[in-house]
């Protein structure tokens, strides 16, 4: 099978995303999906930190302290972009006016619960940022991760062991493997990666997959 | 006349008390007061809450509030990251307590309080380890967890320009939590990059007004 890498995954989920659409793309994988929208395609980014409109990274030498993403990197704004306080940004979170939000995940379970924040180790230290908001107030949550652990445990669970940062939240998944909707009936694979059966992303995953006529 | 400018960043803290509760402006280093901050540490106040999105980014500004053992209790969203050692030390050390509050509801306490609610009702976090214990309820079928607002007795922010009378100008994502930590405290001091003839700022570019500030630092 042809496991997608971190850059196609992100090239995946920026497919979906249509034109004029506002997005906050989360900390690590998701970011990436900023690299990889259509040209031509506008599409607004938010960051929580009061930016809308966040553009590419700046050139060597032109980054400015003062303009940084939610993962504190060094980034422009677009024409057109806007910047707001805190409160404002959250409410754009809360209030259900961002159309996407991309978040990674430790685990998602059958019912759409998100896992990301905390590995529930009791000596880990907790942050949670700006997660639990964008996972209750975004109109749809995608989640973006690996399908399997490095010990190759599937992340899409029956119910998550890890804590959770929001319930029912998760509208669809892509993984390294599949492409994975929520729905109240349960978890329809829209599709496979290249020379993956249904049966064999059945096999790796554990948790009851429906198959959609288009899925391989 | 109204004259809200300071002499030097010293003055403008000379009265912060132990135990006091301070709001600390900025997102990692974006709109951090580092200035004000070294002047707290010059006061010497000790037993301390802080607010502020994080715990202090590797040795400089509230890390080094931080590193000094002036913080007994901090009140964030993000306090574990790469270069969070100084927090991480005495955290694990049992010398610092911790309140974790997820970003937007810190924003909106913040917000709260500035703005004289008494508490308020968010989705966030509902059926997590951060709602337990906390009061609930269901609206128009969905559920909420209540919050309460954040005072503070001091805030200390970053902006950009101010006039004497403290209207205040920030500049691009630095503005992140000064406007609302501005309303917030009892005693709201901006530190700025350049002060402004009374009048010079435009009006429709002040996010906020000086009724928020009590002192202001040319730094």
């Amino acid at each position: 099978m042809k496991k997608l890498d971190k850059n196609q995954m992100a090239a995946r989920v920026a497919r979906d995303i249509p034109e004029g659409s506002y997005v906050n793309l989360g900390i690590g994988l998701p970011t990436l999906v900023g690299d990889h929208l259509p040209k031509g395609r506008e599409i607004i980014l938010h960051s929580e930190n009061g930016i809308l409109g966040v553009g590419p990274k700046p050139a060597a030498g032109a980054e400015d302290e003062d303009l940084i993403n939610a993962g504190k990197e060094p980034v422009t704004l677009l024409a057109g972009g806007a910047y707001f306080h805190h409160a404002d940004s959250f409410a754009m979170i809360r209030g259900r006016h961002l159309d996407f939000a991309i978040l990674g995940a430790f685990q998602v379970s059958v019912a759409g619960d998100l896992a990301n924040w905390h590995t529930g180790a009791p000596d880990a230290i907790p942050a949670v940022g700006g997660a639990m908001d964008l996972a209750v107030g975004a109109k749809k949550v995608l989640v973006m991760m690996e399908h399997l652990t490095k010990k190759g445990e599937s992340k899409i669970v029956e119910s998550c062991t890890y804590p959770l940062t929001g319930a029912r939240c998760v509208d669809r998944i892509y993984t390294a493997l599949a492409v994975i909707d929520v729905k109240p009936d349960g978890l329809h694979v829209v599709e496979t990666v290249e020379g993956l059966s249904f049966e064999e992303l059945q096999r790796l995953t554990g948790v009851p997959l429906k198959r959609l006529l288009t899925a391989a | 006349m109204i004259d809200k400018i300071v002499a030097s960043p010293e003055a403008a803290l000379a009265d912060v008390p132990d135990g006091a509760t301070v709001m600390i402006g900025g997102f990692g280093n974006a709109g951090m007061p580092a200035t004000l901050i070294d002047a707290l540490i010059a006061r010497g106040a000790r037993n301390l809450t802080i607010v502020n999105n994080n715990a202090g980014n590797a040795d400089a500004g509230l890390a080094a509030l931080i590193k000094a053992k002036r913080v007994r209790r901090i009140l964030c969203s993000f306090p574990r990251q790469a270069d969070s050692w100084h927090f991480d030390g005495l955290y694990r050390a049992g010398e610092i307590a911790l309140e974790l509050v997820p970003q937007g509801t810190l924003a909106e306490r913040i917000r709260a309080a500035g703005a004289g609610i008494g508490a308020f009702y968010t989705p966030t976090a509902y059926g997590t380890r951060l709602a337990e214990g906390k009061e609930t309820r269901r609206i128009d079928g969905r559920d909420y967890v209540l919050e309460y607002p954040i005072h503070a007795d001091y805030a200390l922010i970053k902006a950009d320009r101010a006039d004497r009378w403290g209207n205040l100008c920030y500049r691009k994502s630095a503005r992140n939590f000064g406007p609302i930590m501005a309303s917030a405290a009892r005693c709201t001091v901006a530190q700025v990059r350049e002060i402004a003839e009374l009048g010079s700022l435009d009006p429709e570019a002040v996010v906020t007004p000086g009724i928020f500030v009590k002192r202001v630092v040319k730094h």
